[in-house]
């Protein structure tokens, strides 16, 4: 989880990632955003991140984001 | 058939008093029916190619929903005490053959699409490197092709995902796909978003057709008072580009872009309305666009459906796809961890902005108005944080009159770009609009040159006031809709007489007359 807000809050440091359930519903992720943060996880965890998971309910929050790099991983 | 017609609106009558009398199971039969009356307009050749579009999605879907289902019942029994790496080989192996049937599917389909659409365009590019006379074939273009062809290929990639099952019924799935009211301009739907209410079954319920008739008759009012009013001065603006410099270009910008606002949102909200007096829900493809502060807000509010479209089906896959993130890797060790970031969401954006300019039409206008937005879309992203300093050093960036000035900027550099449109000649435009600076005429403002356009004074002024009322309606619903909150809150009577006012309001100042072409919708031709 460390390694992954150390990851979004390059991306904006003035966001609190640990209390945000909104990153997406609030516009403060947009597309651009989104496709360096998976590239970022990408090139961090191992892992890929479909286009099909790119839906609002993964990338709201962080945790939510964490959950999804989890699932990936297991599959 | 046109939606400016007489012809349309009796059989939006017909159809209506049939929908509300069927049985209610027989809703949905008596759409497809209508729809397929309402494609047959445009002639029956038409009607072959929107039927291979549904029926190869329909069975491709069908056909990846029985793969995944099989799949799904091999890995909860007979597969179930396979390991982790088995299972995961046996699902690579199913998506490999459902990746083909949706490739196939979606060949066969953009492969129409290109074929029809861009043939013209590849010849004459063929024609001008090699200096060959290969003769153009000029096919015509069924009807709204663009657009059945993307909501259907959206529907396909959606089932691959696994985001829905399948629509198993042939005849509902043709009506996903031919659904009249948006088949001429959009907006492109989602099968799981329309289907919530396309198949009903409806009562009929007063306030919400009146709601329905209500935005009907203002996307009437739209296109009617505003857009083919103002279609004459532009055809002419844009037509002689010799006569018309300096100021003109400046004007022609204004004049289009008021005339694609009220003609592409009018004929949305005919498209809405219509489905909302049948009791459906159709997607909204605008947010008021001109109050956006920046092109990437104005692209989230302009043409939405678009926009989500090219988002969730080209630009998500091919930024994540694994050859991308090759790239980004490459490039970050090449180029650094700065430049290297940027080089997949860049290449994406740029692939994504071509091809939004080509579906929009075969010629090199299109593409480079599609690329003109990417790049200052790229501009933007990259200034960002020094307009950020800006505004904090300065601290104006939530004032009213710095966000006027930002949708002024925003109104007129997109309206700039847009002028590639009218004048379909790519280092015509740019010599077009070099004129302002070099040309000085504006004394032409004021001395009744512009009464010589084809439009009168009195066209002036309707236009003037259309404009005045849309504006007023947009800053109202800053508010939540006009509907809910003005019109449908009045007496019976005064609601009657509101509507029968508007109504009037069409027919008396409605554009009419030499050289108006009723069916010609602009975003009818992508």
């Amino acid at each position: 989880m460390e390694e992954l807000l150390k990851i979004l809050k390059e991306i904006h440091s003035d966001v609190d990632y640990e209390t945000c359930t909104t990153l997406i519903d609030d516009g403060i992720l947009d597309s651009f955003d989104i496709i360096s943060i998976i590239t970022e996880v990408s090139s961090e965890f191992d892992v890929q991140i479909p286009a099909n998971e790119i839906v609002p309910e993964n990338f709201n929050s962080a945790e939510a984001l964490w959950k999804l790099i989890e699932r990936l991983e297991d599959e | 058939m046109s939606f400016v017609s007489l012809g349309f609106l009796a059989f939006l009558a017909v159809l209506m008093l049939l929908y509300y009398t069927v049985p209610k199971r027989g809703q949905w039969i008596l759409l497809l029916a209508g729809s397929v009356f309402f494609y047959a307009f445009a002639g029956w050749s038409s009607l072959i190619f929107i039927t291979v579009t549904a029926l190869s999605t329909y069975f491709a879907g069908i056909y990846i929903g029985k793969l995944a289902s099989a799949r799904d019942a091999y890995l909860k029994g007979e597969g179930k005490e396979l390991d982790k790496e088995a299972k995961k080989a046996y699902k690579a192996k199913v998506k490999k053959r459902t990746y083909l049937i949706m490739s196939l599917c979606l060949i066969l389909n953009l492969g129409m699409l290109a074929v029809i659409k861009y043939t013209d365009f590849g010849i004459s590019i063929i024609n001008g490197i090699f200096k060959t006379n290969i003769g153009f074939l000029r096919f015509a273009l069924p009807m709204g092709i663009s657009f059945y062809i993307f909501q259907s290929m959206g529907y396909i990639i959606d089932v691959y995902r696994g985001k829905y099952a399948p629509e198993k019924n042939v005849a509902r799935f043709c009506l996903f796909v031919s659904f009249f009211p948006q088949l001429l301009q959009g907006p492109i739907s989602r099968f799981d978003e329309l289907s919530k209410t396309l198949y009903g079954p409806h009562d009929f319920d007063w306030d919400k057709f009146a709601r329905g008739a209500w935005r009907v008759a203002w996307g009437f009012f739209k296109k009617m008072i505003i857009a083919d009013r103002m279609i004459t001065a532009v055809i002419k603006l844009s037509g002689s580009p010799d006569q018309y410099k300096g100021v003109y270009v400046v004007a022609l910008v204004l004049f289009y872009a008021i005339e694609l606002y009220a003609d592409f949102t009018g004929g949305i909200d005919i498209t809405i309305g219509v489905a909302e007096m049948l009791g459906i829900q159709v997607a909204e493809n605008f947010d008021r666009p001109f109050f956006s502060l920046n092109i990437t807000e104005y692209w989230r509010r302009w043409h939405i459906t678009m926009g989500t479209w090219f988002k969730d089906y080209i630009f998500y896959p091919l930024s994540v796809s694994p050859k991308m993130l090759k790239i980004s890797k490459w490039s970050r060790e090449k180029l650094g961890n700065a430049i290297g970031k940027r080089v997949p969401v860049y290449l994406s954006t740029i692939i994504v902005w071509f091809a939004t300019g080509l579906w929009h039409g075969a010629a090199w206008n299109f593409i480079v108005w599609g690329l003109l937005n990417c790049l200052v879309i790229i501009i933007s992203q990259e200034l960002s944080p020094l307009y950020g300093k800006f505004h904090k050093r300065f601290g104006f960036s939530n004032t009213k009159g710095y966000n006027v000035f930002q949708m002024f900027r925003t109104f007129w550099l997109m309206g700039f770009i847009r002028v590639l449109d009218v004048y379909r000649d790519v280092p015509g435009t740019f010599k077009q609009v070099g004129t302002i600076f070099t040309t000085a005429n504006w004394g032409d403002l004021f001395n009744g040159s512009f009464l010589e356009l084809g439009l009168g004074r009195q066209d002036f002024i309707v236009v003037l006031i259309g404009c005045g009322i849309m504006l007023t309606v947009s800053i109202l619903q800053n508010k939540g809709q006009v509907r809910d909150n003005i019109l449908l809150k009045r007496p019976v009577a005064i609601r009657l007489a509101m509507f029968a006012l508007i109504v009037l309001l069409i027919a008396v100042f409605g554009a009419y007359g030499i050289g108006y072409d009723a069916g010609a919708f602009i975003y009818g031709q992508f």
